[in-house]
């Protein structure tokens, strides 16, 4: 079986804020907005190299989608920042309107999202914001699993033609994937082949279903793994073809299952090819306070949880 | 340029667009559309200066918002009088398949709108947006933008108009239409606003106030008062009051005409009170 190595953990909000950098470098359209968290969005160095393009907005995110869907009449590409419950369910008919029916090239930029924030609890823990996100017409929802992925997506978003949700989070996970990666909106990315079952992951849950792969594969039973860094658009030909293999799926992500990648899956295997589904995801609750180890067990978000819904799935074949 | 009395020969041309427009899909706003309908033809005919053609980025020219897009049929019948789309499409207002939705969007690739409006408090910040757009891109030309004044209950205005000061966005002219009216009643029943002027200079802008909104003449004078103020590191605030559905008698004074469209008998009483000047559509 392929195995992953951790080169170091870091947090993926920090791949976006080293993909904003380089963007920075590269593409003077770029502008980045940011509602008083600079220090925690890792805007710092954008803003330090261009000044000029750097918009501090204040604690007003409602005004900071407006902005930006205005800088992109005059060609503009702005990069909005602020945590993800402040992308999203605050500012939706924002989103909505000025940025997804207007049809404007915004790239919205979510960090602390899902549990993962810890202590803060749960006004900062979103866990409905793929949900609310993928809903709207046009609207790229991207959620890259590492570091290196993070920063990679955060490059390719800005030659993508329209609005994007880009989700990423606060602690230090393992970063495994390559450094310098090409990244595809849209085209999964098989990491590793199996035939008993199928396991998609997104975000921070693609570590853990490497973890869960490994003890499976102890267990004697051979799972694929697949990281869905794309929700919207969904790569439902690599979902097909992997269920046609394994004939079971299991879907893991840090988000509630009503909204998330789950249903998205279901809805592809219900009109394709009805196949046995387990949702690892939170179960339409609100987080609390914790450490983010302690809180991804007591949700139900980890290996140990991917590896007893593979258990589930494979009876139900 | 065109004089005074062509421009209100236009604004009655309009007025009976407005009218007809709302008639004949029994809905729509005429009442803030008459209101502002020699705003809308000083704007689109003297004060700002625009390119013919239209491009989304309307880099080297000035621009225009509309934030309370209910006033939609007084936008789409200045825009295509200004030659942005044929007249003939006024007859699409608010019916199936038509670029010309029940509030302006880009969604339908209609010439003149560069934003979506109608969900009321986001257009200030759009605004204000593209005119940092333009400083980035060296463009000196202005961005103008039109706010109902009940729109500035909403919240996310305060925000906007907190910023634009905070970041001397001074290229900017947005226009509140004081016309004291809202769905539910006036303005003071609804949420009184307070005093707009001092809200507006408390808040660091420059406010320019057209007292006859309806008069071609001081809104020319009003406005170019308003331009000669900007560069000078403060965003400007016109106050422009005007009378909700002037120059239908039965309209005028009165919320009751804010989303409703006239009968035959109201619309051939309107028409006859704003005589074909140019020709209908």
């Amino acid at each position: 079986m392929k195995t992953y190595i951790n080169t170091g953990s870091k947090d993926t909000r920090s791949g976006f804020g080293a993909g904003l950098t380089e963007l920075g470098k590269t593409n003077e359209n770029v502008v980045a907005l940011c509602a008083d968290l600079i220090g925690s969005l890792k805007m710092d160095e954008f803003k330090a190299n261009h000044p000029e393009r750097f918009f501090q907005v204040g604690i007003a995110e409602a005004n900071m989608i407006g902005l930006a869907a205005g800088m992109t009449i005059g060609g503009k590409i702005p990069f909005t920042g602020t945590f993800a419950n402040f992308s999203t369910g605050r500012v939706y008919d924002q989103i909505r309107q000025s940025v997804a029916y207007s049809g404007k090239n915004v790239k919205i930029c979510a960090s602390h999202a899902g549990l993962t924030l810890g202590e803060d609890g749960a006004t900062h823990q979103i866990l409905e914001d793929i949900g609310l996100m993928k809903m709207l017409p046009g609207m790229v929802v991207i959620n890259p699993c590492d570091f290196n992925q993070t920063k990679a997506a955060t490059i390719a978003i800005a030659d993508h033609d329209g609005p994007v949700y880009l989700r990423f989070g606060r602690p230090k996970v393992a970063n495994f994937t390559p450094e310098n990666q090409t990244f595809e909106i849209g085209k999964a990315v098989h990491l590793i082949e199996g035939t008993d079952v199928t396991i998609v992951a997104t975000g921070h849950l693609v570590w853990e279903a490497l973890e869960a792969a490994k003890e499976l594969n102890e267990k004697g039973i051979s799972a694929e793994v697949i990281n869905i860094h794309t929700i919207k658009p969904l790569d439902k030909k690599a979902i097909l073809d992997s269920v046609g293999k394994t004939g079971c799926i299991v879907t893991a992500e840090e988000h509630n299952y009503l909204g998330g990648l789950g249903e998205s899956v279901a809805r592809v295997l219900a009109t394709n090819k009805p196949t046995p589904q387990e949702f690892v995801a939170t179960n339409d609750t609100f987080g609390e306070s914790g450490t983010p180890a302690q809180l991804m067990e007591k949700y139900g978000l980890n290996a140990d949880a991917i590896v007893k819904a593979t258990e589930r799935v494979i009876k139900r074949k | 340029m065109a004089n005074i009395q062509q421009l209100e020969d236009l604004t009655t041309q309009v007025r009976r667009d407005i009218l007809r427009m709302v008639h004949k899909v029994n809905s729509g706003h005429p009442g803030g559309s008459l209101g502002c309908a020699e705003f809308f033809v000083s704007l689109y005919n003297v004060i700002m200066d625009r390119h013919d053609n239209f491009e989304m980025d309307g880099i080297g020219e000035d621009i225009f918002f509309l934030s309370n897009g209910h006033i939609s049929p007084v936008y789409y019948s200045v825009l295509a009088r200004s030659g942005y789309f044929s007249v003939d499409e006024l007859n699409t207002f608010r019916l199936i398949d038509s670029r010309l939705q029940g509030h302006p969007t880009t969604h339908e690739g209609l010439p003149g709108i560069r934003i979506a409006s109608g969900s009321l408090g986001q257009g200030m910040s759009v605004a204000l947006g593209a005119a940092q757009a333009k400083k980035l891109n060296n463009d000196s030309h202005l961005v103008y933008s039109l706010h109902g004044d009940g729109e500035l209950q909403e919240g996310q205005n305060w925000e906007a108009i907190m910023y634009a000061a905070g970041n001397n966005v001074d290229n900017i002219i947005a226009t509140i239409d004081l016309n004291g009216q809202q769905i539910d009643g006036s303005t003071d029943q609804v949420l009184p606003l307070g005093n707009v002027k001092a809200k507006f200079e408390a808040f660091g802008w420059t406010v320019v106030e057209i007292n006859e909104g309806n008069n071609i003449e001081a809104i020319l004078n009003g406005m170019a008062e308003a331009k000669s103020k900007t560069g000078q590191g403060k965003p400007i605030c016109v106050l422009l009051k005007t009378v909700m559905g002037n120059g239908v008698d039965f309209m005028m004074h009165t919320h009751a005409w804010h989303g409703k469209a006239p009968n035959d008998e109201q619309l051939a009483i309107g028409l006859a009170q704003n005589p074909e000047t140019l020709g209908d559509y």
